[in-house]
């Protein structure tokens, strides 16, 4: 089973007034705006949102992804196999692929001598590996390194309870629990409920239902 | 918009529940659909199959949802086969409508049974959440009125999951359009009091973003803030909030955020949160990541927020924790919260800049990034240039690009360094040769376009460096012909703004090219002509060019390929052609004048009749150019002019003191050969039997040196260097390091600097006042010497010019206090030297220690140590030290500095209640030392409890500063044993006085050939050249010859018998040091030493 990204549309509700040019107008910006990296790095914050959000007008409002803390989660595994994206920014799908691909690229080569923190373009990328998957969050560059890497780590846990010794081949097959479990710990970008309790709670409730 | 699809197909299941409660096998056929579809799929054998199957499915699905008459249950199902469709990678979009009206409708549905009391609560429940968190995913802005007033309603659900789930929904419709939301500004404060956890943190997140924007609005949330923060440190909530036994983490960073954001340059605020912020660090104390995450976010708050020192102070510490860390994370984390400390807290750095130091070679590049982004923010002016050093170059290509810029852009302006590091860069390159050739490939290519270009104006110092490439290393590239080069080179000879001296350059790269090439046009027509260039210069190198090319083999011996780096070496002092110069003197010719003595002789005979005989006029001429200080014009150089030694261009002291007499052809009593040759002749083979014993042994004394010192404590050294170049110029107390190591070098610096300052006064007056006795008469003789010389000469000549030979020989008056004096003085120094033990006895055992080495072999020292036999005894040694132990045997060392030899007393001491049978001790065969006799010793039994020694005499064979010499001691007691240890030998060891007249100094000093020169600054406690002196004299066991006014002579050997002569010269603070000896390493290492000690002292 593949869980390649929807196709592009860029219309319809998806599109939503957004449109997928904004999309990419937002890390667009960032990539040009390497140079000022440093520069950038120590603005505030919304300035960076503003700057960010100016470039992605179109039908969307500015700003509307600039504050989302999560930018993505991925996991993936050592070969680059996607097992799960989820976006919290919009990207239209050759810029999510891209960026599939270029986290891939630079959190696979790293070994443990390193830090579980990458720079990527803009962000940072807070990473784990857990056997042959990696979990990835990328992050605002301000955000609190451990705090995400511990979150991972939580999520690894919930996943671990919820599919009793997950393994890589659960998250292939459950693919939409797996979002789901995302969606109880993570929401609009924000580390959204941290008790494992009450997140296997919530999650068993809505497994009865089916 | 997929995750409004992935949402809804979790909705679905949930739709379909509390819709048909009783409609379970109606949901069959759903699932079904959707099994058979999966199944056919996967049935399939090619892609091309599965895309036909899949256009099938997503046509008939179109046609069934935009059917006004489907049903919201087949809708559904639709839905499910679309999102599997989806997933595949297959375009659907036109189904995200109706998933949103689907989801739209499941929110109407709940309303519905919200008003009528369907005793359904539970499923609605979940599909209220489905709704809300479809709200909270990436949602249009232009549907937030439709849907705000029924979130609205959700923030009073009795339900906390709803409730908080509503709060996330606006906190993204916040994010998404702030203003929409205003009007419910209250509603979120309700949520922050809300009895339920979960729902107080979920309007966190609004309010870090609202406060982000605008923090004096609310202000008056900070006790709130304060509240909430310390019950969740107090352990206050439920224990579902706990991860890892820490108490709800991400809510505790949440909350320091928003505090340090309140907090911020606001005192008052600041106040109400110190105390929260000390215990949070206090109770973040489990080793664990989220606690760090905690104490990370605790310290940027407690750095954001109005400064208490208290706080500051245990944050530093934290940060301390963080750094000293051997987690990499954490110390990345750490170096981060330097960084954003380090301008108000410079200190900091200070304390990590070791751990700085090593994270700048992290091969992790974000640990590097960020070690530079704190050197970054220290950089100051005085380590600006450290600093910019450690940026490194990305590639080979953007370094040359950029150096091209910087050459382009700085032209002739730049300093003369920089042109000349590049050059030494690309030259001695850097370890991985592969490398190397690239970048100099990379750089000959380069400049190869560059030249390429016509007409283009190049700064001089940039085509210089271009040339010397091109010169250097053009036969890297190999698919370029050399003769294009050669054009190049030879149209810019042709260039006007082209300067001579680049022109020299551009002669040189030719050359070298040609070189490398068999024969070539080019060549020959620059040839051509430039041998008849009006420019002698150019003319020249044509000529040479012209020859060379002639002679292949030659040409190649003298411009190997990249020998840049190669050490030529030179003999300076011109000796091969001595020989030369002797002929040329025994046939009469006259002894070489340099120029500006040939000029001044000159003038003097202009200006009148010279009656004197020739040696006279020529001493004038010494005399003369003595006063209006001119080069060398001293007797040294003098003696060294006419020995061959005319390369003295560098020599810029005016020496007062004359040590040799002139080799005179001519003087009063006529010509003088024979007197000459007898005192040249005795001098000459001893000499050169020196040098013929040495030289062959002698190697690179500088390679030997670092050998010495293991490479772990060098490369510490090296780093330590660094960081105080670092890290220079930060904090109050910038001036010291902050190292604990350093503080301890100052302490005991400034221990032994107040001995030696009593000492050295004690001293320096004796010197003081022989001096006054002894060489006061010698102002007598001056009319002595005013007989030979003219009378212009006075004021030179009251200066006590001890060294003319004739005046030595002619003056018994001044022979006598000299010989007088020198025992006296040397008595009183020997006496210290010799029996340090009784005037310094364990107040300060350095002073007659000569090493360093052996002040660390002291520290080890043990409680049982044996002693000296008695005729040892009175000689100087060093304190007996242990080399190694066992249970068994102890082995100790004394080093005795005899006479004529380093002798090593060793002691084998038995520490066991029986006998130790053959007992064998060898010495290992070092590369420096010499062991005379045997290197083994066998003690055939050693007593029980009894010590047994034996003395071995070492010589240094090869000179090092210090070298180890490595031993083993073997001995039977139950089983074969055996120790390994190794004695530390410095150069000092094997130096000794060498007892001399002033007039053998000279003498000898004309014979010696090997020159090192060095000033040396001196230290406040020994302004006085005596005092100096006395500092080399004792430490380095120089014999003192003869203080002049503000000169001295010393004299030493190495045993056995290698003469090291020395000229000291004070001069405004600097202590100049000339040095010379047979042997060319000796200069070199005793210069070291000199300059250790003066450091030292």
């Amino acid at each position: 089973m593949r869980t390649a990204p929807p196709s592009t549309a860029g219309h319809g509700p998806r599109g939503g007034g957004v449109g997928g040019g904004s999309a990419r107008g937002v890390l667009g910006v960032v990539v040009q705006g390497a140079a000022r990296n440093y520069a950038s790095r120590r603005a505030p914050r919304a300035q960076r949102i503003s700057g960010a959000g100016g470039a992605g007008l179109r039908g969307g409002g500015p700003g509307r992804d600039g504050s989302a803390m999560i930018r993505f989660i991925l996991i993936q595994n050592r070969a680059g196999k996607t097992r799960l994206a989820k976006w919290y920014m919009q990207f239209d799908d050759d810029e999510k692929q891209k960026l599939i691909e270029e986290v891939h690229a630079v959190v696979t080569v790293r070994d443990a001598k390193h830090t579980n923190f990458v720079e990527f373009r803009n962000f940072k990328i807070i990473y784990r590996r857990y056997a042959g998957l990696y979990f990835c969050i990328c992050v605002d560059v301000t955000d609190n390194n451990l705090a995400y890497l511990e979150a991972i780590h939580n999520f690894v846990e919930v996943l671990n309870e919820y599919f009793h010794n997950v393994c890589e081949l659960d998250l292939v097959f459950n693919f939409y629990k797996v979002y789901t479990v995302v969606d109880e710990m993570f929401l609009a970008g924000e580390i959204r409920e941290t008790s494992q309790t009450k997140v296997l709670k919530q999650l068993l409730m809505l497994q009865s239902l089916e | 918009m997929s995750d409004v699809v992935e949402r809804t197909l979790s909705a679905l299941p949930a739709l379909l529940g509390p819709q048909h409660p009783a409609a379970g096998p109606g949901r069959l056929p759903a699932t079904s659909r959707l099994g058979s579809l999966i199944r056919s799929i996967t049935a399939l054998t090619s892609k091309h199959e599965e895309e036909k199957l899949i256009q099938q499915e997503i046509a008939s699905l179109k046609a069934m949802v935009s059917a006004p008459t489907t049903t919201l249950r087949l809708m559904k199902e639709c839905m499910v086969r679309l999102i599997y469709c989806e997933m595949l990678g297959y375009e659907s979009s036109f189904g995200y409508i109706h998933a949103i009206k689907l989801a739209q409708q499941g929110n109407l549905l709940e309303k519905r049974v919200g008003t009528l009391g369907y005793d359904l609560q539970s499923t609605n429940l979940v599909e209220v959440c489905m709704a809300l968190t479809v709200v909270s995913q990436i949602f249009p802005r232009e549907m937030i009125p439709a849907v705000l007033p029924l979130i609205e309603d959700k923030l009073q659900h009795s339900k906390e999951i709803i409730r908080r789930k509503a709060v996330q929904a606006l906190y993204k419709f916040y994010l998404i359009a702030p203003n929409q939301v205003q009007h419910i500004h209250d509603k979120f404060r309700k949520a922050l009091c809300d009895r339920d956890v979960g729902v107080m943190a979920a309007s966190l997140h609004i309010y870090l973003e609202m406060i982000k924007e605008n923090s004096s609005g609310y202000k008056d949330l900070t006790e709130s803030f304060v509240m909430i923060l310390k019950q969740v440190v107090g352990g206050k909530l439920p224990i579902d909030f706990n991860y890892h036994s820490v108490p709800a983490p991400w809510l505790q960073i949440q909350l320091l955020r928003i505090l340090g954001l309140l907090g911020k340059d606001d005192p008052r605020t600041s106040e109400l949160m110190y105390d929260v912020l000390d215990e949070s660090l206090r109770r973040a104390e489990i080793n664990h990541n989220i606690t760090y995450a905690i104490l990370f976010e605790c310290v940027q708050t407690i750095y954001t927020i109005h400064p208490k020192s208290e706080l500051l102070e245990k944050a530093a510490k934290c940060i301390g924790k963080f750094v000293l860390s051997p987690k990499i994370n954490l110390k990345y984390l750490g170096l981060k919260a330097l960084t954003c400390v380090i301008q108000q807290d410079p200190n900091l750095a200070l304390q990590h800049q070791m751990t700085i130091i090593e994270c700048l070679d992290h091969p992790d590049p974000i640990i590097k990034k960020e070690t530079l982004e704190i050197l970054y923010r220290i950089t100051n002016g005085q380590n600006v240039t450290v600093i910019v050093q450690k940026m490194y170059a990305p590639d080979n290509g953007w370094f040359i690009q950029t150096m091209n810029a910087v050459f382009s852009v700085g032209g002739d302006a730049l300093h003369p360094d920089i042109p000349n590091n590049f050059l030494r860069l690309l030259a001695e390159g850097f370890d991985d040769r592969k490398e190397d050739e690239q970048l100099r490939t990379y750089a000959v290519r380069s400049y190869l376009t560059l030249l390429e270009e016509e007409n283009t104006f190049y700064p001089q110092k940039f085509l210089q460096v271009m040339i010397w490439v091109l010169g250097e290393y053009s036969s890297l590239a190999t698919d370029v012909d050399p003769e294009i080069i050669l054009t190049r080179l030879h149209s810019l000879l042709k260039k006007t703004f082209v300067t001579s001296d680049t022109k020299a350059w551009i002669m040189a790269a030719v050359t070298k090219i040609a070189s490398r090439t068999s024969c070539s046009k080019t060549i020959d027509k620059l040839i051509k002509e430039f041998s008849s260039s009006l420019d002698t210069c150019m003319r020249q190198h044509a000529f040479e060019l012209k020859h060379l090319c002639e002679d292949k083999v030659l040409m190649k011996n003298l411009l190997p390929f990249d020998a840049s780096c190669n050490d030529v070496v030179v003999d300076a002092s011109l000796s091969f052609l001595d020989g030369f110069v002797v002929e040329g003197l025994s046939h009469g010719a006259a002894p070489y004048k340099p120029h500006h003595q040939r000029q001044e002789e000159k003038l003097s005979q202009e200006k009148a009749l010279n009656f004197e005989p020739y040696g006279l006029s020529f001493a004038s001429s010494v005399s003369s150019s003595g006063i209006t200080g001119r080069q060398s014009p001293t007797g040294l150089s003098f003696g060294s002019d006419t020995s061959g030694n005319s390369a003295e261009t560098g020599h810029k002291e005016t020496n007062t003191l004359k040590l040799e007499g002139i080799r005179k052809l001519w003087g009063k009593e006529g010509y003088l050969p024979k007197k000459e040759s007898k005192a040249g002749k005795p001098d000459e083979p001893q000499a050169a039997s020196c040098g013929n014993l040495l030289a062959g042994r002698v190697t690179d004394p500088s390679a030997s040196q670092s050998d010495q010192v293991s490479s772990f404590s060098e490369e510490e050294k090296e780093k330590q260097q660094l960081a105080s170049t670092l890290f220079v110029g930060l904090g109050s107390n910038a001036g010291v390091s902050l190292m604990g190591k350093m503080d301890v070098a100052t302490q005991k610096f400034k221990r032994k600097s107040k001995i030696n300052e009593t000492q050295n006064s004690e001293e320096a007056s004796d010197i003081q006042n022989s001096d006054a006795s002894t060489f006061g008469p010698l102002l007598d003789t001056v009319p002595v010497n005013k007989e030979d010389c003219e009378g212009n000469k006075h004021t030179r000549l009251r200066k006590p010019s001890l060294c003319s030979s004739d005046t030595v020989e002619d003056n018994l008056a001044f022979e006598t206090p000299q010989s007088l004096k020198k025992p006296g003085l040397n008595d009183r120094l020997s006496d210290s030297r010799l029996s340090p033990l009784s005037l310094f006895a364990d107040s300060n055992i350095e002073i007659f220690q000569p090493s360093s080495s052996a002040l660390c072999e002291s520290a080890n020292k043990t409680s049982s140590v044996p002693s000296l036999p008695k005729e040892l005894e009175e000689l100087p040694h060093s304190e007996v030290v242990e080399l190694c132990q066992s249970d068994a045997l102890a082995l100790y060392l004394c080093k005795v500095w005899k006479d004529d030899s380093l002798l090593l007393a060793l002691f084998a001491s038995n520490k066991k209640g029986s006998a130790l049978n053959a007992v064998n001790l060898v010495f290992e065969k070092a590369e420096h030392f010499q062991i005379l006799e045997s290197p083994a010793h066998q003690f055939s039994v050693i007593e029980a409890q009894s010590v047994e020694h034996c003395q071995k005499y070492v010589w240094m064979d090869k000179i090092c500063t210090q070298g180890i010499l490595p031993g083993s001691i073997s001995y039977q007691s139950e089983m074969e044993s055996c120790l390994e240890f190794s004695v530390t030998l410095s150069l000092l060891d094997f130096i000794r006085p060498m007892e001399m007249t002033t007039e053998d100094f000279g003498k000898l000093w004309l014979s010696l050939s090997n020159d090192v020169k060095q000033n040396i600054k001196m230290l406040p406690s020994q302004d006085s050249l005596s005092a100096a002196l006395s500092t080399l004299q004792q430490k380095l066991k120089l014999h003192i010859v003869d203080i002049i006014g503000n000169e001295g002579i010393l004299a030493c050997q190495l045993l056995p018998s290698v003469p090291c002569l020395l000229h000291c010269r004070t001069y405004s603070g600097m202590l100049a040091l000339w040095f010379r000896s047979p042997c060319s390493a000796l200069p070199d290492g005793l210069l070291y030493q000199c300059q250790k000690v003066m450091e030292e002292s």
